[in-house]
């Protein structure tokens, strides 16, 4: 690369937050929390492995670590373990990065972290999550003839479109369902909620476990304190 | 004994006295433990304002335990894996989730490195408050500028190693900056990556400076600071020397009291607060809403996709903005050469403060309203350069930054002037409490 490009480069990347301003802020809908709901957890994976699994991996989730929202190894090698031979296996997907390429364009991101990825001064990642899930609408315009409010211009199309049915963006840039789906909108929007849970337990599995060693470590060093700080003026009490 | 040295340390017979006199006829042992802690007699007066260097030190012993952990378990590596994502990145992932306890050691590590940052920052403006870096402590104030330097090395060699998006582009912009130097601007980033791109060359590079070089320094230069420090003896909020006060009969300084046991037992105390603050940030919000840890550092370096916005770590915010700030050109040099410039200016003025501070009075305490007045506009100065270092500019901001690099730099150049002028009060001859 040649110096002049270099600059270019680096005034590119200086200039590059003013690009970002120009990409307005979207309105985030809130997730539920369902963070120690197993029901949820375990219906989100369920709606995890049958819709998302095929073509996008959660290649740090190794299968047994399932067993952490309440399943057992015999449920998770019945119901959820379909690319796997062992249950100490990632949750890879068996698509060979080339023709994922040559399919969709670009290869679908692992989605191991992308609750925590996908976090944005607008929301949290679960926040995106459950936007964007809830998000696509027909645009015939796009290769794909979906859109979404939450990624414009977005590259997949809307797998879950079965259960949702279509939306159709308004003059009004508002989102209305034009053709229903398997699931009412209610029914839906639960569905997505247990599914964005699961991403975000998947994302960081131990988040619960750390929070209740938080409080633990947090209470320790509250006696710790007490202590310390007697023995602190014990100490100084000639100190004038 | 013959040629022995054992009048050092007399045992009293005890199995203990035996071998400390034993120890002690080879080793300093006795010598130094009096002279670094129980006989090194520091000032009774400090304040809150005091507990940051030791616990600096905590966190500097906690960076490098935590990272002896990491270095096990983590490859500097920016190949692809079979699932497609760059080894590093998927070390770290594994960390966090299969090496036990390894999240909890990651998270000490990435929250201690903000850390670090926080008490330096705020131990250098204990120094300013009180004048501590004021003769005879000006080496020691030196000293403590190399670690501030180091420590910002070792930042930035230490966050491309997670090789995320945040690592790859965080790093292409500084390590681009260095194109700006007239002539051996391109062969030099070329040299310092390896690489004509941010490549696996920089990356294990930056592991080795991560890792050994750095903290080598780093760990070097504490121990001239502090041993500076003794020789010299610590300031105080008085701003007043404890040694021109002893003690006629045991030369021990009125004012002084030995640091072990008094401030031992004072700064376990403060260590106790710190870590609780410290705890609540690793096990309840690690990522501190992308403060600590950026969420577009959760996504794999990808050379081809450059992210909407590339911010620095807050700790780098108020040099990113000085940087950002210069958008003129003039004296035939463009405007990204002159951000480069002030940026390193800006660093390594804090080298002269002892030299800029022309005032009778050391401590804030008894210096007059035009110091008291500078030193917080200086602060709020840095503040707002911190914050807009973070936000994407706007040309409000930009003209706000450079309101404020103005004021960062007229702060310690005038500093000589204003310091003199102002109308100090007289400086108690003893310590105050």
């Amino acid at each position: 690369m040649s110096a002049a490009m270099l600059r270019t480069l680096l005034v590119a990347l200086l200039l590059a937050p003013l690009a970002a301003l120009a990409s307005e802020s979207i309105k985030l809908d809130r997730a539920p929390d369902r963070a120690t709901n197993q029901a949820a957890l375990q219906n989100g994976a369920r709606l995890f492995v049958s819709n998302c699994l095929n073509c996008h991996g959660a290649s740090y989730v190794r299968y047994n670590r399932l067993t952490e929202i309440g399943l057992t190894e015999q449920q998770i090698k019945d119901n959820l373990m379909f690319a796997a031979e062992k249950i100490g296996e990632p949750m890879g997907i068996s698509m060979p990065r080339k023709d994922a390429k040559e399919f969709f364009g670009a290869w679908p991101p692992d989605l191991s972290l992308i609750a925590r990825a996908r976090a944005s001064g607008d929301g949290s990642g679960a926040d995106w999550l459950y936007t964007y899930l809830r998000g696509f609408y027909r645009d015939e315009a796009r290769p794909t003839g979906w859109n979404n409010v939450a990624f414009p211009s977005v590259g997949m199309p809307h797998v879950l479109w079965e259960l949702q049915g279509e939306q159709v963006m308004g003059a009004d840039h508002k989102l209305s369902l034009a053709r229903p789906g398997k699931l009412t909108p209610k029914q839906y929007d639960d569905a997505v909620g247990d599914l964005v849970a699961f991403m975000v337990w998947m994302a960081e599995p131990q988040a619960e476990f750390r929070k209740q060693l938080g409080v633990a470590v947090l209470l320790f060093l509250a006696v710790f304190f007490v202590v310390a700080y007697a023995m602190k003026r014990a100490f100084w009490k000639d100190i004038h | 004994m013959a040629g022995g040295n054992f009048e050092k340390f007399k045992s009293d017979g005890s199995l203990l006295g035996n071998v400390m006199e034993w120890v002690d006829a080879r080793f300093p042992l006795t010598e130094n433990w009096k002279g670094h802690l129980s006989e090194y007699y520091a000032p009774k007066n400090f304040n809150f304002w005091y507990f940051f260097g030791s616990l600096a030190l905590l966190v500097l012993v906690m960076q490098v335990v935590t990272g002896i952990f990491l270095v096990m378990h983590y490859k500097p590596d920016a190949s692809l894996n079979a699932a497609g994502v760059p080894v590093a990145f998927a070390s770290v992932e594994y960390i966090m989730r299969d090496v036990p306890w390894g999240w909890l050691i990651r998270y000490m590590h990435s929250t201690g490195a903000s850390a670090f940052f926080v008490v330096v920052y705020l131990h250098m403006f204990r120094a300013m408050l009180y004048g501590s870096y004021r003769k005879p402590r000006e080496l020691l104030w030196i000293f403590g500028v190399l670690i501030y330097l180091c420590l910002m090395a070792e930042a930035f060699a230490g966050y491309l190693l997670p090789w995320g998006q945040m690592s790859f582009w965080g790093a292409q912009v500084i390590i681009s900056l260095f194109s700006a130097i007239p002539v051996i601007g391109g062969d030099l980033t070329t040299w310092i990556r390896g690489d004509y791109v941010i490549a696996d060359a920089t990356l294990n590079r930056m592991f080795a400076f991560h890792v050994i070089a750095i903290p080598l320094a780093l760990i070097g230069l504490v121990a001239a600071h502090v041993l500076a420090l003794h020789e010299v003896g610590s300031n105080n909020p008085d701003g007043i020397e404890i040694k021109k006060n002893k003690d006629p009969k045991t030369g021990i300084p009125l004012d002084g009291i030995p640091f072990h046991p008094y401030y031992t037992v004072k700064d376990i105390v403060g260590v106790v607060v710190f870590l609780m603050v410290f705890c609540a940030i690793v096990f309840f919000a690690p990522e501190l809403g992308g403060y600590f840890l950026e969420y577009n550092n959760f996504i794999p370096a990808d050379p081809l996709q450059t992210p909407a916005h590339i911010a620095p770590v807050w700790y780098f915010t108020p040099f990113y903005s000085i940087l950002r700030a210069n958008t003129v050109n003039f004296f035939w040099i463009d405007a990204k050469l002159w951000g480069v410039i002030f940026m390193g200016l800006g660093v390594m003025i804090l080298f002269f403060l002892p030299w800029l501070d022309r005032s009778p009075a050391k401590s804030i305490r008894y210096r007059g309203p035009i110091y008291k007045s500078a030193l917080a506009i200086f602060v709020v100065a840095f503040v707002i350069l911190g914050y807009l270092g973070m936000q994407a500019p706007t040309p409000g901001y930009t003209v706000v930054s450079q309101i404020c690099t103005i004021i960062y730099f007229l702060f310690f150049l005038l500093m000589p002037w204003y310091s003199r002028i102002d109308k100090c009060k007289p400086e108690p001859e003893r310590v105050t409490s």
